[in-house]
């Protein structure tokens, strides 16, 4: 009985379940993110707000991950291709960059740690810490990203990808623009709450 | 947090698959790491019996010390230890055990043990649907759930006590360690538990709302879907958008608590010592708290609200009255569930102003509740009711939802609730409304479902005895309740004996701890009743119940796959109970128009 392989049921909507599924996580994080930037309004407006310049180092980090959200749709745009060969590169480009973006974000808590700007202890104020845990939980996302893009790397070296098979790399890359559109929105309402 | 766990993960998924199909499964495959969605309802099914007798266990005892509060309770001692003093219960583990029993209903039995074992049991069999559509996240999400119960059990036993500052959990006297002693390593690990407990339920959440969305039948369109689905539907969707924000709450206290940040810290002096923290906003929390909090409660009824309404209509042998009022009063209710939280904050300082715009949106929730309980009372009108275990669990849901409901109205007065908050008139209105309402839905549901889970019937005379010792305890404990709440009685203290004011209500304690005893004591009826009915019940047969849904189609023990041939074709909505016409009283869903022209509607000859 049940020879049916669960992934070959049709499905309603036209979209793949575990797409669907990965927009809903999607819509999780989006939540976890809109009550961290709410309390951080919530609790700015209620004043004793230590005001500090933004290190200048996450708008080259901005840039570093919007290029990699382009070498991203260019590894999936080569899957579609079957140009193997540029699929592996773009990919590598884009674990690259997120490697450097991340990198970007520590010397980021560097710069503000030398400013006296500290995530706890004496004399933190909630303004430092909620700039430490905004970037510190997109990093811990961007970094479950990273290790779907070498997910993708390795089966894409395998030859597992390709126009036959773009379910994986399409859902690793709805996720990594996500990851990208993420901290572009947190980066521009850090600007102007600054 | 949750998002890689799928991707990294679908690989195994494929081989497990794979691997299903080419051999027979062994043990821990088919029972214990199982990808089936019935084996998973059966493990939130069974914790979440677990949980209820812990939970239960916990208010028996703190109600002992309220009706009771002179009496000595050495006999305590072999099961308390260190915290029963001279036969004195410990103060501090009072606390504890109302913040654990709170703890424990509300997440651990409520949400997991009845979304995890309903959502899990009944989406993919009344969808049709061969299993959820990631069987490996539905896994997880039991093992995630496992590990939390681990250490949310463990903390029973720390010697420090389990987390105490109730189950809100507001700071800073859940943040402060020398607050309470509670507060220490109790409440770290009622942390770490509670993130594994949302990362789980976001699992299963996931799961449920892609399977209803992508993984319906031939012909299951949504207006045909059975109300259970519609609510487990809706619930699953409160929990993917609630449950994150708990989370980021959970993890700023994480951060207050062991990283030395002030998110909720400000200004406070411990014998008389300043601490470092400052800025900090404690009615953050509660904003963040209760933005969860207040879905949570719909999370908590709304699955027993689409098991009652099924319950209703099959014994009934009825359509349900308002199928479509049903499925728009649900929407209203999930809607209305994110913009009532304040209402849990009249009493912070609250401007005025945005008190009373929280009254309003709080009292329209009574429009959507009424017309639920409407349409369950124009269901039975008239109806050739079936009085089953299960039927008699679902219209004690309703008498609870109503009275319960009904003292909803009151608490959401700012102007009342500033005067009852936190009284037990808030305690037993809550419990009517959400916690008694809730377990009676899940009674009902797994009478009625017992037998497609387990193949067999539970025993009837033993559900009828169940069921009227819990119904009459529950009112038994909780109408004395809103008395003493209206006289001012504060929850959450220990002992009341050295206020005057209160002195005269001891014989009402009393008489609620002897009614609470007896609620407590009837439960070991229906455990007795589900284990014995697992391996002796009578045999069922595949539609018991004579219902029209798709799971009563599967065999008397459905297999992973759930059908062993096609899944079957849905023709019609799932309530053609007692249709004019027809032979017999009911018309599964798989029944095709074409086979029912004597009863057929003139709007329905079109499909012949």
């Amino acid at each position: 009985m049940a020879n049916f392989p669960i992934e070959e049921q049709s499905s309603r909507s036209g979209v793949h379940p575990l797409k669907f599924s990965l927009w809903l996580i999607i819509i999780s994080i989006i939540m976890m993110f809109a009550a961290f930037t709410s309390a951080y309004i919530v609790r700015r407006e209620e004043g004793n707000w230590l005001e500090f310049d933004l290190p200048n180092i996450l708008l080259i980090n901005t840039v570093i991950i919007a290029f990699s959200s382009v070498s991203m749709q260019l590894a999936y745009n080569s899957a579609k291709q079957n140009s193997l060969g540029r699929l592996k590169l773009m990919l590598m480009v884009t674990l690259g960059l997120g490697i450097a973006f991340l990198i970007g974000q520590w010397y980021g808590w560097a710069d503000l740690v030398q400013n006296n700007i500290y995530f706890g202890g004496t004399g933190s104020n909630p303004s430092g810490s909620f700039l430490y845990v905004l970037t510190g939980v997109h990093g811990f996302h961007l970094i479950t990203g990273l290790v779907f893009v070498l997910m993708v790397l390795l089966s894409s070296l395998k030859y597992k990808v390709h126009s036959k098979n773009m379910l994986r790399i399409q859902l690793c890359t709805v996720y990594w623009h996500f990851l990208g559109g993420l901290w572009l929105y947190l980066y521009i309402f850090l600007r102007i709450n600054h | 947090m949750s998002s890689t766990d799928i991707s990294i993960n679908r690989d195994v998924h494929h081989a497990h698959e794979e691997h299903d199909h080419h051999h027979d499964q062994n043990f821990f495959e088919k029972y214990v790491f199982s990808l089936d969605h019935k084996v998973i309802a059966k493990q939130f099914l069974f914790m979440g019996i677990f949980w209820a007798f812990v939970g239960g266990f916990l208010s028996v005892l703190f109600r002992l010390q309220l009706g009771w509060p002179e009496a000595t309770f050495s006999f305590l001692e072999p099961i308390l230890g260190g915290w029963v003093e001279n036969g004195k219960l410990n103060p501090e583990f009072y606390l504890a055990l109302v913040t654990m029993h709170g703890t424990i209903m509300v997440f651990f039995v409520l949400t997991a043990g009845l979304s995890g074992t309903f959502s899990n049991f009944l989406i993919p069999l009344q969808v049709g649907a061969r299993d959820m559509a990631s069987g490996f996240m539905n896994m997880l999400s039991f093992w995630i759930f496992f590990i939390s119960s681990v250490i949310m059990f463990f903390s029973l036993f720390l010697e420090t006590g389990p987390a105490a500052g109730g189950w809100t959990v507001y700071p800073p006297l859940s943040a402060l360690p020398e607050a309470i002693q509670g507060s220490g390593d109790g409440m770290t690990m009622w942390l770490i538990s509670m993130a594994l407990f949302i990362v789980s339920q976001l699992l299963g959440g996931v799961n449920y709302i892609s399977t209803v969305i992508n993984l319906r039948t031939k012909g299951m369109s949504m207006t045909k879907l059975p109300l259970t689905i519609w609510a487990f539907l809706l619930t699953a969707i409160l929990g993917l958008l609630a449950f994150p924000v708990l989370f980021s709450a959970a993890l700023l206290l994480i951060f207050d608590r062991s990283f030395g940040t002030s998110f909720f810290l400000s200004d406070i002096y411990i014998a008389g010592q300043a601490l470092t923290n400052t800025g900090g906003s404690a009615i953050l929390f509660q904003h963040l708290f209760w933005f969860l909090g207040h879905p949570e409660v719909y999370i908590v009824i709304m699955p027993a609200m689409g098991l009652v309404s099924e319950v209703i209509a099959t014994n009934s042998r009825k359509p349900i009255f308002g199928y479509r009022a049903m499925i728009g009063s649900l929407f209203g209710i999930s809607v209305l569930s994110f913009v009532v939280w304040a209402h849990h904050m009249f009493v912070t300082g609250m401007n005025p102003f945005l008190g009373s715009v929280f009254m309003f949106l709080t009292l329209i929730i009574a429009v959507p509740s009424a017309v639920k309980v409407f349409n369950w009372l124009a269901t039975l009108w008239r109806g050739n009711i079936r009085f089953t275990a299960a039927m008699m669990f679902a219209i004690g849901f309703v008498s609870l939802f109503i009275s319960g409901g009904l003292t909803g109205i009151i608490l959401g007065n700012s102007a009342l609730d500033i005067q009852l908050h936190d009284t037990y008139f808030v305690v037993a209105h809550f419990h009517l409304v959400m916690g008694a309402a809730a377990f009676f839905g899940m009674f009902c549901g797994v009478y009625h479902w017992f037998p497609k889970m387990f193949g067999r019937m539970m025993d009837e005379k033993l559900g009828f005895v169940h069921f009227w010792f819990t119904f009459i305890s529950v009112y038994l404990v909780f109408m004395p309740m809103h008395y003493i709440g209206i006289a001012g009685f504060p929850r959450r203290y220990y002992n009341w004996t050295g206020f005057e004011a209160f002195n005269i209500f001891t014989d009402m304690n009393t008489f609620i701890s002897i009614a609470a005893i007896l609620g407590f004591t009837a439960q070991f009826i229906f455990l007795f009743n589900f284990i014995y009915s697992i391996f002796r019940g009578r045999r069922a047969t595949e539609n018991p119940w004579h219902s029209n849904t798709l799971e009563w189609t599967t065999p008397v023990l459905p297999g992973h796959g759930n059908w062993p041939g096609e899944i079957p074709t849905v023709y019609r909505w799932p309530y053609d109970y007692s249709k004019p016409g027809s032979a017999e009283d009911y018309i599964p869903q798989t029944v095709p128009f074409s086979q029912t022209q004597s009863s057929n509607l003139p709007n329905e000859k079109d499909f012949e």
